[in-house]
């Protein structure tokens, strides 16, 4: 089998007393959509910062497209092929859409004129195509996430981190995101979420990691990790899978 | 032609006629005072382009930037006196010197991740430094200062009106006009005002803010020490209060602020209305110390509180409504 | 050159200098504390109140501890107005803009008072201005005396209206979580406002305990500003003790410093350890790692 794109082996990283990530190991496939989730204060978002660059893990290592890029800065890694996104947007406030697109795309692009017209390009991929001359502070927190997702795409990136994109959408900006997420992984890109938006998880995810208070508890598919006991237990409290199960057994003595 | 390169033309063309506009004023003109003011007025502009290229493009608020104002106002003289080296030449180095001192200031600030308040202090920290240093040691002139003798010729860059003085500062000025053209529409410039809007939205789409903020802090130095390097030649004399000290700070500062910041003709606009400002209350209070600095502290508290995108904001607003009323 | 009757002295007149320091050194903690901003502004209000202090004693005959009651409430009035009036207006929710905001208030105080009291220096003759006191082998005026039990007293009086009163309550809880305060009921741009005019009537207390010691011109205040932030970068942005400390020890530093290098070089030393903290341990002594 192929090697993974991206390979993380025994990370671990403290602040202060707080065990944020605790000995965590996984392997992305490349050109798979995969998904990262775990109740909040999991330490996922801390996950990515140490995947990218933005923070120094402890110990362990980081593997991405055959090198060791374990502590490299995020200039760095962008250059290898990973980009990532935030959790709590990050635009370039005083610029147009198109402009901070552009921003991306001068990664592979020296030329003004290219990166703009390639800005755009991706700005149409991603539905933001009527808003390219707006500045980013006026756009909406959908238009945002867009933004945010479309400038990391414009840097043509092999993996993609995405922090909680659907995150503050409603419905139909969820139903309207979840394609083009899907294409994005289509095209080759392979892609990795934090996503607590369960639905999304469920449709997109090939495979799903869970994380929680800084350790990996359990992995596979959609189906099977949401039915992990553990999983249940994380989420809801400790017992209460024990609980489900009492509880639907009754049912099923009633019936 | 696309519609970035329309753009791009049109500004150049605006450049050039500016260029070509203020040199026809000696041609025009024999009035000391009006090439003076205007020679003054070119002098303050480039100070604040210079700290527009750091601040207003770059987002790091220097309040030291005198240290490499003064850099380049030693080395000028210095050069001359001691050195016995032509003038020209030590305007290369004044100029050289600055920019390095700007590495070094930048290596150490921006090495450990120095930004907002704190980057502020410590360049201010630094020209008091200097300023304290050039006041000790000797081939500075001590308090006393440096005087360059009269000796008047173009091969010595001194010139016998002003109107040598006022084209060579507007070289300068459109020298920086041109750069902060070559911002607004080069990778380099998106990338340094991408590091300004968001540092680490930038850093994870391939931006090394590291290595561009160094090159906008040469950069910046190269002009205020091209500055100094004019100040010194215009004037002849140069002392520590003058090299270092903080209304020249202010002054680049201030000016770059009102006419907004990180936009072309902002400094400009923000050094002129100053310049007349000042003049203004000269012929009003006469010479009365402190009157200057006044004036330029209550414009940057209104300014920071009703204008904070400067004179040119005004501008970039009425564009914005403009467009947004024609497309809703 | 090192013997004790030389250091012994100048560690003492050092740390008089340096309570008083810590003074000031505290209202600048207090204003970053709560409002998260940076008082550019802090060594030019300094300067105003020693001017009032001045002005106070050669105009009215009134000595300067007991202008106190005077120069205190009036340099908190001065905060208080100065934060509700202008400093709360520039922000913008720029950080940049407070800062240049305070920067361009220091730059109106400073050369109004040099436009008004012109820039010769001034200095006030008290009964006890030359009179000293042994302790040990040094000889310390007592004016400094004063001002160091002064500004311990002073700063005694901080800590306790922060630990013990309601406003001190109400100013931690902002500090800490403005929209949790807000939630609470508590009027932040009102708290704001108290703790600037308390940051101020610090400077007020600092200047009363200073003139009778040292001396007034326009300049000054800049020499405090830069001080005073190496305190408190050193003490650790935000911490009262480090503040204290940090106050003490820089005190010390530039006597010793004065002593061996001359007075100007002897300040590049303050400066040299401002850029060296900021640079390699911002966190200071006694602040959070941020």
């Amino acid at each position: 089998m192929a090697e993974p794109l991206l390979q993380l082996s025994g990370i671990s990283r403290s602040f202060g007393g707080l065990k944020a990530v605790q000995d965590v190991s996984l392997a992305v496939p490349e050109g798979r959509l995969c998904a990262l989730i775990g109740p909040n204060g999991a330490g996922k978002t801390t996950l990515f910062a140490l995947m990218s660059g933005f923070l120094r893990p402890d110990s362990g290592t980081v593997r991405f497209a055959g090198q060791d890029i374990t502590g490299r800065e995020p200039h760095r890694n962008a250059l290898l092929g990973m980009t990532r996104t935030f959790q709590i947007v990050k635009p370039f406030a005083a610029q147009t859409v198109r402009e901070n697109i552009a921003v991306g795309a001068h990664l592979h692009v020296r030329g003004r004129a290219q990166a703009l017209a390639q800005a755009e390009h991706v700005a149409q991929w991603v539905g933001l195509a009527p808003q390219l001359d707006k500045p980013a502070s006026d756009l909406t927190v959908a238009g945002r996430k867009r933004l945010e997702l479309a400038r990391a795409l414009a840097t043509r990136p092999r993996l993609l981190l995405l922090d909680e994109v659907l995150a503050g959408l409603n419905p139909q900006e969820i139903a309207e995101m979840m394609p083009v997420v899907r294409s994005i992984a289509d095209s080759g890109v392979t892609v990795l979420m934090i996503e607590h938006v369960m639905q999304a998880v469920m449709h997109l995810a090939e495979h799903v990691w869970v994380l929680a208070q800084g350790r990996l508890i359990a992995e596979g598919s959609p189906a099977q990790v949401t039915s992990d006991e553990k999983v249940v237990e994380a989420y809801l409290g400790h017992g209460t899978a024990a609980r489900l199960r009492k509880a639907n057994a009754a049912v099923e003595v009633a019936l | 032609m696309s519609e970035l390169a329309k753009q791009g033309g049109r500004q150049l063309a605006l450049i050039a006629l500016f260029a070509v506009l203020v040199a026809c004023v000696p041609l025009a003109t024999r009035s000391g005072t009006v090439l003076n003011f205007v020679m003054m007025a070119l002098y303050a502009t480039l100070l604040a382009q210079a700290w527009n290229i750091l601040g207003g493009f770059g987002g790091q608020f220097s309040f030291g930037h005198a240290l490499f104002f003064g850099t380049g106002a030693y080395i000028q003289a210095i050069a001359q006196l001691q050195g016995g080296i032509n003038a020209w030449v030590a305007l290369a180095l004044a100029i050289l010197g600055a920019a390095l001192a700007g590495l070094f200031v930048g290596a150490l600030s921006f090495r450990y991740g120095l930004k907002g308040s704190y980057f502020a202090l410590v360049t201010l920290a630094f020209a008091e430094v200097f300023r304290i240093l050039a006041l000790s040691v000797p081939f500075t002139g001590g308090g006393v200062g440096l005087m360059v003798p009269l000796r008047e010729s173009a091969a010595n860059l001194q010139f016998g009106s002003r109107s040598g003085y006022l084209w060579l500062v507007l070289g300068f000025v459109v020298a920086a006009l041109l750069l902060s053209w070559w911002l607004r529409r080069s990778r380099f410039g998106a990338y340094l005002q991408a590091v300004r809007d968001n540092e680490d939205a930038a850093r994870a789409v391939g931006v090394n803010p590291f290595r561009i903020k160094l090159a906008a802090i040469g950069l910046s130095g190269a002009f205020m020490g091209a500055a100094g390097a004019f100040y010194v030649q215009v004037f002849q004399y140069i002392d520590p209060g003058i090299a270092y000290g903080a209304s020249t700070s202010v002054e680049a500062l201030v000016a770059a602020i009102v006419g907004g910041m990180g936009t072309l003709w902002g400094p400009v606009l923000g050094a002129v209305v100053l310049h007349v400002l000042a003049d203004l209350t000269r012929n009003l209070f006469g010479e009365l110390p402190g009157i200057n600095m006044v004036i330029y502290g209550v414009v940057l508290v209104l300014i920071v509180i009703f204008l904070p995108r400067g004179i040119a904001g005004l501008g970039l607003s009425a564009r914005e409504l403009w467009k947004g009323g024609r497309h809703g | 050159m090192f013997e004790p009757s030389i250091l012994f002295p100048s560690v003492l007149n050092g740390l008089t200098t340096g309570a008083v320091y810590a003074l000031i050194a505290l209202g600048l903690t207090l204003i970053y504390g709560v409002l998260h901003i940076i008082n550019f502004a802090h060594g030019a209000c300094l300067m105003l109140a020693l001017y009032a202090v001045y002005f106070l004693k050669e105009r009215l005959g009134i000595d300067p501890y007991l202008a106190l009651p005077v120069v205190v409430p009036g340099m908190f009035a001065l905060g208080y107005g100065l934060q509700r009036i202008v400093i709360n207006r520039a922000g913008h929710g720029k950080d940049e803009n407070i800062l240049l905001a305070t920067l361009g208030i220091a730059i109106v105080m400073e050369n109004l008072a040099l436009i008004f009291f012109k820039s010769d220096t001034r200095n006030i003759d008290t009964a006890y201005s030359l009179s000293t006191v042994a302790i040990g082998p040094a000889m310390i005026a007592v004016p400094k005396l004063v001002a160091f039990a002064g500004a311990l007293v002073v700063s005694a009086l901080l800590f306790w209206i922060m630990g013990r009163t309601d406003l001190g309550r109400a100013i931690r809880a902002v500090a800490k979580e403005k929209e949790g305060a807000k939630l609470m009921g508590i009027d932040v741009d009102h708290v704001y406002a108290m703790s600037f005019g308390i940051g101020l009537a610090c400077l007020g207390a600092a200047a009363c305990f200073l003139l009778p010691a040292y001396y007034v011109n326009p300049q000054v205040g800049g020499g405090f500003v830069l001080v005073a932030f190496t305190i408190v970068v050193l003490g650790g942005m935000g911490s009262f003790v480090g503040a204290l400390v940090g106050g003490l020890l820089v005190g010390v530093v530039e006597s010793l410093g004065g002593l061996y290098l001359g007075e100007s070089l002897g300040q590049i030393g303050i400066f040299a350890i401002f850029i060296g903290v900021v640079l390699f341990r911002p966190e200071g002594m006694f602040g959070a790692r941020a």
